[in-house]
């Protein structure tokens, strides 16, 4: 799982019938330490995040054991949205809350 | 599955029903040698580490089969704790520990 930010919503009305009344976010995936970087992603929402939260992301085919998300297409999902991360002090990285 | 070091702890108050009640961790990878090997992650957590650990963890659809039920959505959980590990001298491409 990754830390990512939320920066923006996809509609799409033509989709895989399985994918009707799911919410699609963008995300951009983000280090412990707040840096974000990397390719954005479309992950369903199952938690009702929004825009600019940082959120808790789960890739490949465990994203299909999110509630309600069993035998459809997805292979990103929101499974929260944080509200700390604390990072002991280490010599690759920041300490402290964020 | 492959080893790393315990950074951090996540707290999300709001989140997936399955999640609640789960650890979660931020871990950095490491490679034989200890060296830290590519970004963070964070992991869900079964064996009651913490941050300093080393730990033995494992990513993929493999991660939930860490937990009982396995119904828990994550694709990296830490399955156990590391009190040591050796390698042959001149054993692997990081060489001995």
């Amino acid at each position: 799982m990754f830390l990512a930010r939320v920066v923006g919503t996809v509609v799409a009305t033509r989709k895989d019938e399985r994918l009707v009344g799911l919410k699609l976010l963008v995300l951009r995936p983000m280090e412990p330490g707040g840096e974000e970087g990397g390719a954005h992603l479309v992950a369903v929402d199952t938690v009702d995040a929004g825009l600019h939260d940082r959120v808790l992301v789960v890739t490949g085919s465990s994203a299909r054991m999110s509630t309600g998300l069993q035998d459809r297409p997805v292979d990103a999902a929101i499974v929260g949205v944080v509200d700390v991360v604390e990072m002991a002090a280490a010599p690759f990285g920041k300490g402290g809350k964020r | 599955m492959n080893l790393a070091s315990v950074r951090g702890t996540i707290v999300a108050t709001v989140k997936e029903p399955k999640l609640e009640g789960q650890r979660l961790l931020v871990i950095q990878p490491l490679g034989c040698g200890g060296q830290p090997v590519g970004r963070p992650i964070l992991a869900t957590d079964t064996v009651r580490s913490g941050v300093g650990d080393t730990v033995v963890w494992v990513r993929g659809k493999e991660a939930a089969f860490a937990h009982r039920p396995a119904d828990v959505p994550t694709d990296a959980a830490v399955v156990g704790i590391v009190e040591a590990h050796h390698m042959p001298r001149g054993g692997g491409p990081e060489g001995a520990r």
